[in-house]
């Protein structure tokens, strides 16, 4: 058996270390702030949805079922969710569902911006190509420790990585989006002495909307997706039901958790996915 | 007439270093050898020209010939890499990029080949846009879109989205979206290629049509001869780059400089552009009302004719007269009014050679060619019509 030798050695993660203490030293202010600013936005979130009685989500999400698709998807996603209410887990799909807007909101403010300068500039979309594919294959589970260490346990870590996580393919979708929009409607756009900003505003935005549409369902799928990883930091939800089912092997209180996880995502999925065929352009 | 635009010696090269290829260019290096040892493509290679008000100036060349780069320099959606594009004085080449916005939305507007018209807007959206851009007021663009709309015929469809309305209604669409804006030029490219041939063929004529209420300036490009001949008041005939003939259709197809120009138009029929007054021959002899039959029969003999037109002291056009009433006439001492035919067929000289294909087809004598007031201008022969002009 070959062995690689021991003496060619290079510990780059102790680098990797070194950063993330030293900003921790010198920014903690800033992630204070930040830590705050999420944490204000999320309980506006979740106080609001809590709020909402149950019958009035379920009400909403059947007719949002029934205008996007058809009356028979309308009927099924209101039992589902009913369903999930029955499992007596509502609560905690609410403080989830709060968790991946949250997530989906700073996903989407970050990640339009990103994928519109991608487009405007290739080196930058070079740079940022290969970190988006380390972004989505790096174990979420190795960010998940800074992100405790700069955000202490909590929902707000568990957001900081399902945002990480979730916002690759709305930067790619845009990026790819505002790069195919047809060349001579930009012409167009150009010979009636547009500006920059009525070009990206009026032309490019609305012509690429489908397509970053697509990007906003497969993100907020992505932090559905993360709901049960970002449980491990402290974020209650049906992650954390997942979580204790597993701590106790109880077999029956993790398939209820498990079936609302799915549920939830489908629904979400569907809904997102009619919502971003609506805006389609027929050619 | 007013020259508006003036094109002094204009490049257009595509690639990393145009300027340091330029230098090749003017060193007599051909298109091809730049490409193969530089890698830089050389669209447009110096151009001069000059268009007048009111005038529709016809671009025409082959697919690769820079005819559509050329065209995309006018409005500065490809930048010149050297050269001056004059506009009503102005050196638009120079213009900063707040100028060229104002440039673009106030005095020029394009219309495109494949419409680009914008596909998430409707109809009546995409005839705003070039005012919305201004900054005109809701209510009044509204009402201009509406009215420019009605003049290309589609004051109904405004409510549509594009994708809704046929290829031609499209490109009307395209054409009132450039003419909302109120430009002085309007550029277009190969705006009528994409549509089958019966529509490109109304289409040019709704041009024409709404050209003579507007009198804007038109630069049109095509690949197509005898759309170009049927548009153009002047038409530029561009080869690798440059510009090999300009001319009126008459000048390029009576005229044509090279081997290039005379492959070109060898397709062309001839008979739709060409007139009487192009084709017409001066009349070898006439017989004036006040000879008589004797001086007619000499003026036939010797010019080996067998019939004669007879006009006036005004040259006014009275009759035609054979050889064998001549001969008739002479023995009985008539006078030629009586022996006098008037079996001819007669036209304007502005009647288009292919509309004479009927009366030549029937016609016994030559086609007298007369203006409004019946003075004969000339003849046209059977034969210059029926043998294909050539």
């Amino acid at each position: 058996m070959s062995e690689f030798p021991e003496y060619l050695s290079f510990k780059f993660g102790i680098y990797v270390a070194d950063i993330v203490n030293w900003l921790i030293d010198n920014f903690e202010s800033f992630f204070d702030a930040v830590r705050d600013l999420i944490l204000w936005f999320l309980l506006k979130v979740d106080f609001a949805l809590h709020w909402i009685p149950w019958w009035i989500i379920i009400v909403g999400v059947f007719l949002l079922g029934w205008r996007i698709k058809k009356l028979p998807s309308g009927i099924t996603y209101a039992l589902m969710l009913f369903i999930v209410g029955l499992f007596g887990l509502w609560d905690q799909m609410i403080s989830t569902l709060s968790l991946v807007l949250t997530s989906v909101v700073i996903s989407l403010i970050i990640g339009i911006p990103i994928g519109i300068l991608m487009a405007y500039s290739n080196r930058l979309e070079s740079f940022m190509k290969p970190l988006l594919d380390g972004m989505q294959t790096m174990p979420s589970f190795v960010y998940l420790i800074p992100a405790v260490i700069f955000f202490s346990l909590g929902t707000v870590p568990a957001i900081f990585a399902t945002t990480i996580y979730s916002v690759p393919p709305v930067i790619r979708l845009t990026n790819l989006a505002i790069r195919n929009v047809d060349k001579e409607m930009l012409e167009a756009a150009h010979s009636f002495g547009s500006s920059p900003w009525q070009i990206l505003t009026k032309v490019e935005i609305p012509q690429a909307m489908p397509t970053i549409m697509t990007g906003v369902n497969q993100t907020t799928m992505m932090a559905m997706a993360m709901v049960v990883i970002a449980s491990m930091v402290g974020a209650k939800g049906l992650g954390s039901e997942v979580l204790i089912a597993i701590n106790r092997i109880d077999i029956a209180r993790g398939f209820e958790a498990g079936l609302s996880i799915v549920f939830v995502a489908i629904i979400i999925d569907r809904i997102t996915q009619g919502i971003a065929d609506r805006f389609r352009i027929p050619e | 007439m007013t020259e508006r635009i003036k094109v002094e010696n204009l490049y257009k090269i595509f690639g990393k270093n145009p300027k340091s290829v330029l230098k090749k260019l003017k060193q007599g290096m051909t298109k091809d050898e730049i490409l193969q040892k530089t890698g830089h493509a050389v669209g447009v290679n110096n151009v001069s020209f000059n268009v007048h008000e009111g005038e529709i100036f016809v671009i025409m060349g082959l697919s690769g010939s820079g005819k559509s780069t050329l065209i995309r320099c006018l409005n500065l959606l490809h930048k010149p890499t050297a050269g001056n594009i004059f506009v009503d004085g102005d050196n638009i080449v120079t213009y900063d990029k707040q100028q060229l916005r104002k440039f673009r939305q106030e005095k020029i507007a394009m219309v495109f080949q494949h419409f680009g018209l914008f596909s998430h807007r409707t109809v009546l959206e995409n005839v705003e846009y070039g005012l919305e851009i201004k900054n005109v007021p809701r209510e009044e663009r509204r009402k201009i879109a509406k009215q420019t709309l009605a003049t290309v015929g589609l004051e109904s469809w405004g409510d549509n989205m594009p994708h809704q309305l046929s290829g031609g209604m499209q490109q009307r669409v395209g054409l009132a979206r450039a003419l909302a804006n109120d430009p002085d030029i309007l550029l277009m490219d190969e705006p009528f290629s994409a549509l089958d041939p019966l529509i490109r063929r109304e289409m040019q004529l709704e041009l024409l049509d709404i050209q003579s209420k507007l009198k804007k300036i038109i630069i049109f490009i095509t690949h197509d001869v005898n759309e170009a001949f049927k548009i153009g008041d002047r038409v530029a005939v561009m080869k690798d780059g440059k510009i090999v003939q300009v001319g009126t259709p008459e000048e390029i197809l009576t005229n044509p400089t090279n081997e290039y120009i005379k492959d070109f138009i060898k397709d062309i029929d001839r008979s739709k552009i060409l007139q009487a007054k192009h084709v017409m021959i001066k009349p070898l002899a006439l017989a004036s009302l006040k000879n008589g039959p004797k001086v007619a029969m000499k003026e036939m003999e010797e010019n080996g004719i067998s019939s004669l037109f007879v006009v006036d002291k005004d040259r006014k056009l009275q009759g035609i007269i054979t050889i064998d009433d001549t001969v008739k006439a002479i023995k009985e001492n008539k006078p030629l009014k009586d022996i006098m035919k008037q079996d001819y067929s007669t036209t304007s000289p502005e009647t288009y050679v292919q509309d004479l294909i009927p009366k030549a087809s029937e016609a016994k004598y030559p086609i007298a060619v007369v203006d409004d007031t019946n003075k004969l201008l000339g003849v046209v022969v059977r034969v210059s019509v029926l043998s294909g002009l050539i």
